[in-house]
């Protein structure tokens, strides 16, 4: 009777509480195959894909609304009356001042990116085999990549905020170096606040992943999941690290890129 | 391939090879489409061209979207029907980017004749 699916209230043996819950409607069913751990992960992500794909549109409506530059991108200059191209913002590297490098510092940042997202994928495959050694040596190549991915945007920001060059001059006569909420000397004050919130929010979700990666791994070191029997922790944290790697993509071509 | 995990008889204690040839092989096709994008970015320039380029620029990241979630997240050798709970809800986006992209050229349109007549 292990696998009955009818519903027998008063049939219930005595052993019923200590014995695997394994019938169809008492929780031996699994869903799409997968476990509920992993299910909710997935649920989780399409909610926060949702997060993400608001901004993004609401990046779209914006920049549409704007004025695009008319000329050729060599004659370019930065004005509040239309919307910068980004290769003529992003265009710094640190340590080579006053070069122009468009682009540069964010390809740095997507390699280390995509090199974290395979160290993560060979993290959870050694999981799959069990080798606690090999768990932890790519956990921790991870952390690296997600921490120095995280410096890298601090150093982004930090640039972005000071701003560099002779600035731009504003409609009430002053000249505006750098970038804050309500101005900037890059074009419309929409467009800093944009990269805030958009770069900020994916940084916080790699700042939220790198926690749940030191926490793994602590936790592998501890051996707490050989005792469960299996590394599926590692899988659900996988997820969530591969879904910032994705709104990286999306974040990087139409931020940088478009 | 939907267990990448080799299932041999292992001796107990003992600990099986890895199987990363498919991890770098993704790997190397999503560092090949960036760098693409990169050539794509620098090379076609022209203002004329901005449409096409942008379409390209499209095109590559829902490929490289694909190759994620397809193979990292595992997604292409889950069950056929949590493949569709994700998909579905996600092509609503972009039915929402069309709409409200549209909307913010008229916007912007209308702006700006706003206090030209």
């Amino acid at each position: 009777m292990a696998h009955s699916t009818t519903l027998q209230p008063n049939a219930a043996p005595a052993s019923y509480v200590d014995a695997p819950r394994t019938g169809t409607w008492d929780g031996g069913n699994e869903p799409f195959k997968a476990s509920y751990g992993k299910l909710m992960m997935w649920f989780f992500l399409l909610s926060d894909t949702f997060t993400f794909g608001a901004f993004l549109t609401a990046y779209g409506l914006i920049r549409h609304k704007h004025g695009v530059f008319a000329g050729q991108a060599k004659d370019f200059f930065f004005s509040t009356a239309h919307w910068p191209i980004p290769e003529k913002v992003f265009n710094s590297f640190p340590g080579l001042h006053g070069m122009d490098l468009p682009l540069a510092f964010v390809a740095l940042m997507t390699m280390i990116l995509i090199f974290s997202s395979v160290t993560m994928v060979l993290a959870v495959e050694a999981g799959h085999r069990m080798d606690k050694a090999d768990v932890q040596k790519w956990l921790l190549w991870t952390i690296l990549f997600g921490s120095m991915f995280l410096s890298s945007q601090a150093i982004e920001w930090t640039h972005f905020i000071s701003g560099e060059g002779e600035g731009t001059l504003m409609a009430d006569g002053t000249v505006m170096h750098g970038a804050n909420l309500t101005m900037n000397q890059y074009g419309p004050p929409l467009f800093a606040d944009l990269f805030f919130f958009i770069t900020g929010f994916h940084g916080t979700h790699v700042l939220s992943g790198v926690c749940l990666l030191v926490w793994c791994f602590i936790a592998t070191t501890n051996g707490t999941f050989e005792k469960r029997g299996h590394y599926e922790m590692i899988e659900k944290i996988g997820l969530y690290w591969h879904f910032v790697d994705l709104v990286w993509v999306f974040v990087f071509t139409f931020f940088y890129l478009v | 391939m939907s267990n990448h995990a080799e299932e041999l008889a292992l001796h107990p204690g003992e600990i099986a090879k890895p199987n990363t040839a498919w991890i770098w092989k993704t790997f190397w096709i999503l560092v090949i489409i960036t760098a693409a994008e990169f050539a794509i970015a620098f090379t076609m320039t022209s203002p004329g061209l901005r449409t096409l380029r942008n379409s390209i620029f499209i095109v590559m990241t829902v490929l490289k979207a694909f190759f994620i979630v397809g193979e990292f997240m595992h997604l292409k050798h889950e069950a056929k029907s949590l493949i569709w709970t994700i998909l579905i809800p996600t092509a609503l986006l972009i039915w929402l980017v069309v709409a409200l992209v549209t909307e913010g050229s008229y916007v912007g349109e209308v702006l700006s004749h706003m206090f030209s007549s």
